[in-house]
């Protein structure tokens, strides 16, 4: 009888620890994988796949660290960082640059546009503390309608990206092929099924790990404690004499110039530029692959990040397969905008909460 | 109505007490129709909690109820939440305002009891959907304003008025209830001007004329005795003197008030330091903190003492530290050692080496997610670059370091806790306190103020914070000003002790003196 109350508080707790949602989604994931064979799906094909996309999306989770860390509360502006990544990309290709060249230097000339875009919306978001997350929407809403209109203004001449026809405004979707396309993704790759043109993306993988390392170092600094005490308590913060709008706005840099930077290393997997609304589908799914990873919404690790993503892109990318093979009818858009919306749902319940409680 | 000549309130060898810790022991009091009871104590002497019990407040019910008994009219009433009291004939007004800006003092007074038509939607559709009826809303309030005796108009907008209305408005709300037989007010002079509380004070006189009974809580003693009947003074739970009011002037209330024990109270090893110089001294000090606002203060502190700041709540001396480590603003001159603080900048105070423990543990004093290795050394890295290992570009956090001053200050503070890792979210009141010294310690500063050391921990944990200060204090030579509500703390822990009062110093003696005295100066410029 004590055995099993024992037992029933360490399930209990390991729940906790866990979080119920994680869980689930986990236990999604697993059933996806153990399905795919029995439906005949190639599992090789779909881990592979699920890595490559990994090491597409990674860097956009690890985006939302720095300003989580912060008390920034969730990136719901990445599509600022967003933006500023495709200035970069389109600029460099603009100039001329092709090949690996070109990748880093839409990075270089992405940061910027970063660093200044990034600097007005921490400044905003300063001065409406509290309320973070919905100005953050709009703002991310705005822009990208701001920039529908410039991608048709700005005078891009290069014939890759502009209307065949008349020879002005930018595509909507741009091939990078001779430009970044797979500029990482083809530093070392290992063949999973070279048939079906399968590698394990060891560059991509590579350099979010610098990426990663560069964050995780980072929270171990001076400054790193700093910010993360900012997000824990700014009023211990300040009364230890830390300038607390700085340390936010320094957190949003940060946030938006790994933004930029994530896009473009999207996109060099992907092998195509998105412009005009796509930047609002990226969102929901780089907010809520955090969210699974673990991340409260003042809290987040690398962990939770890998986590995340390893678990939002599996169901993504496995749902399609398995369930289509089964009831004949696609519904991964579905799946996903449940599982995108439900986690941003339960972590909004979980801030309620948290300001409850102090 | 069968016995006529029972009080209209008696309560019974009311005890309670808070997961152990005894606030109220065997209180008795009596209360006739028509009577005006001024309730005086100081804070923390039980008089909330009192007033809670008889109102029936959930927090109450939820810490395991209260002993004894309560009689209205004879009858034991037991009351599970303040709607059972309010239908007993129990109105209370609160120290903070609960009214609606937008609506009008008519509106707010009848607020969702208000007179309603039928309609003919209501008709079809149930009383919900009544209209109001603004004629009967205008008459019902008029007449509860007129049972205070002033003239405020049904018509004006919350928003609009002086406090003085205000508080006028939330007690004609209490008037207007039909069977209102008993009315608390909770200080409810603290905020208006002299002439407000004044007019106040006759509403309160007219009310008792129409039968009603009040019960008066305030820290100006003078308006007790000037409109009460008879006073009740409370200290430490208990009541220790309940008689007429006529049989007792101010210098004796305060006595009863602060004077626990003259006799054994004993200012412990308080020192005179006759040459010691100056090391902080304050001028013209004034500091916006809401609910303790600092008003003109010029203080001195001497090297090596320990000073305490003491006074009741809300007479600003909490806004001193806050004002002086820049958590509120404030203006005025502070020089430390000779040199100008800039106000408004914790980091200059900090560098300065000033340190400062708030009142407000959870909220300013820590990080309450964070473990306590963070806690104990975080200030200590920002401001002093401590616990840091350098690698040229860039500083990283020495974990081991910051473990080992952990781990120091875990002992000397016997601090309990599963280890240097656990968050402080999951300590104690007491070992938060102590976290929050250790914090201040690890900067060791050459100067500290700790305000409200002692709030809201237990006996044992109270006296070993005040040994450590004073250990801090002789060992390390480092000037301490304590600020807190209880004297009797101040006097066995202090050298000197200053009272503010009204935003400014009332004055400032040896700790040795008696609590008479610190009595007197606590009420003497009381706003």
């Amino acid at each position: 009888m004590g055995k099993t109350l024992e037992n029933q508080s360490t399930v209990r707790g390991f729940i906790d620890r866990f979080g119920m949602p994680r869980l689930i989604i986990a236990a999604f994931v697993v059933l996806l994988f153990v399905m795919a064979p029995i439906v005949g799906a190639d599992l090789t094909m779909q881990i592979g796949n699920v890595i490559n996309r990994f090491s597409w999306n990674a860097i956009l989770v690890l985006a939302m660290v720095p300003m989580i860390q912060s008390g920034c509360s969730l990136n719901f502006g990445i599509p600022l960082g967003i933006l500023s990544g495709l200035l970069g990309g389109t600029l460099s290709i603009q100039l001329g640059f092709t090949g690996v060249t070109s990748f880093f230097m839409a990075i270089l000339l992405a940061t910027p546009f970063a660093v200044l875009v990034g600097g007005g919306y921490g400044w905003l978001l300063n001065k409406i503390k509290g309320g973070e997350m919905m100005i953050a929407t709009y703002v991310g809403l705005a822009s990208i309608a701001f920039m529908c209109m410039m991608w048709l203004l700005l005078p891009y001449t290069s014939p890759t990206m502009v209307w065949g026809l008349s020879g002005k405004g930018l595509r909507t979707t741009i091939s990078l092929e001779g430009f970044y396309d797979k500029a990482l993704a083809n530093f070392l790759p290992i063949p999973i099924d070279p048939e079906n043109g399968l590698y394990f993306p060891t560059g991509s993988i590579l350099f979010f790990a610098i990426l990663a390392l560069g964050i995780w170092a980072f929270f171990r600094t001076k400054t790193g404690t700093a910010m993360t005490a900012v997000g824990s308590n700014p009023l211990f913060a300040r009364a230890a004499g830390i300038n607390v709008n700085r340390m936010r706005l320094l957190s949003v840099i940060m946030s938006t110039w790994l933004g930029a930077v994530g896009i473009l290393v999207y996109q060099q997997g992907f092998g195509f530029m998105q412009l005009y609304m796509a930047p609002n589908n990226m969102t929901l799914p780089t907010v809520s692959a955090i969210l699974i990873g673990g991340a409260a919404v003042n809290k987040a690790s690398i962990p939770n990040v890998i986590i995340g993503t390893i678990l939002f892109q599996s169901i993504v990318t496995l749902t399609p397969t398995v369930v289509t093979a089964m009831i004949h009818m696609d519904i991964s858009e579905v799946v996903r905008m449940i599982v995108s919306n439900g986690m941003i749902l339960y972590a909004l319940t979980r801030v309620m909460k948290g300001e409850g409680s102090r | 109505m069968e016995n006529n000549n029972a009080p209209l309130l008696e309560m019974r060898n009311i005890k309670k007490d808070f997961f152990g810790n005894q606030v109220l022991t065997d209180i008795n009091l009596t209360l006739q129709a028509g009577e005006v009871l001024g309730l005086v104590g100081e804070n923390g002497a039980g008089k909330s909690t009192l007033m809670k019990i008889l109102f029936g407040m959930d927090v109450i019910r939820e810490t395991g109820g209260y002993e004894g008994e309560v009689l209205i009219d004879g009858q034991e009433v037991k009351f599970s939440d303040p709607f059972d009291a309010l239908a007993a004939g129990i109105g209370m007004v609160h120290q903070e305002f609960s009214l609606i800006p937008g609506f009008t003092a008519a509106e707010n007074i009848l607020l969702n009891r208000e007179p309603t038509k039928k309609g003919i939607v209501s008709e079809a559709f149930g009383p919900r959907l009544n209209t109001l009826d603004y004629k009967e809303i205008q008459e019902r309030s008029a007449k509860a304003i007129d049972k205070m005796g002033v003239k405020i108009s049904g018509d004006m907008v919350i928003s609009d008025m002086p406090v003085g209305h205000k508080q006028f408005t939330e007690i004609a709300r209490e008037l207007s209830k039909e069977n209102l037989k008993l009315l608390i007010l909770d200080e409810p002079t603290a905020v208006l001007t002299e002439k407000e509380a004044e007019a106040l004070l006759q509403s309160i006189r007219n009310m008792a004329a129409q039968g009603i009974s009040v019960i008066f809580i305030t820290h100006r003693l003078q308006e007790i005795l000037s409109v009460c009947d008879k006073v009740v003074i409370m200290r430490d739970g208990y009541v220790v003197k309940d008689s007429p009011a006529s049989e007792l002037d101010v210098p004796e209330i305060t006595r009863w008030m602060v004077g626990r024990n003259v006799e054994s109270a004993h200012a412990a090893e308080a020192r005179e330091l006759p040459d010691a110089r100056t090391i902080l001294s304050i001028r013209k000090l004034w500091v916006d903190m809401p609910g303790e606002i600092v008003r003109n203060v010029d203080l001195d502190i001497k090297e090596g003492e320990i000073l305490g700041i003491g006074g009741l709540a809300g007479q600003g001396k909490l806004g001193i530290p806050n004002g002086i480590m820049g958590l509120y603003e404030a203006g005025g001159t502070v020089e430390f050692d000779g040199k100008p603080i800039p106000l408004n900048n914790p980091r200059a105070c900090l560098s300065a080496s000033l340190a400062f423990v708030s009142e407000d543990r959870r909220g300013v004093g820590l990080l309450l997610d964070e473990s306590l290795e963070w806690n104990v050394a975080f200030s200590a890295m920002q401001i002093q670059n401590k616990f840091l290992r350098n690698f040229g570009l860039f500083k990283w956090r020495d974990d081991g370091a910051i473990r080992a001053v952990t781990n120091k200050y875990i002992d000397e503070l016997k601090i309990k806790c599963t280890g240097s890792r656990q968050k402080a979210k999951e300590l104690s009141g007491g070992n938060q306190q102590k976290v929050c010294l250790a914090k201040a310690f690890a900067l060791e500063p050459r100067f500290l103020f700790v305000a409200e050391p002692t709030r809201g921990i237990d006996v044992g944990a109270k006296a070993l914070v005040l040994e450590a200060l004073k250990r801090f204090n002789r060992e390390f030579g480092v000037t301490v000003v304590v600020i807190s509500s209880e004297l009797e703390e101040l006097r066995q822990t202090c050298d000197r002790i200053a009272i503010v009062s009204g935003g400014k110093i009332a004055g400032i003696l040896p700790a040795s003196e008696s609590s008479e005295a610190f009595g007197t100066l606590m009420v003497s410029q009381v706003v």
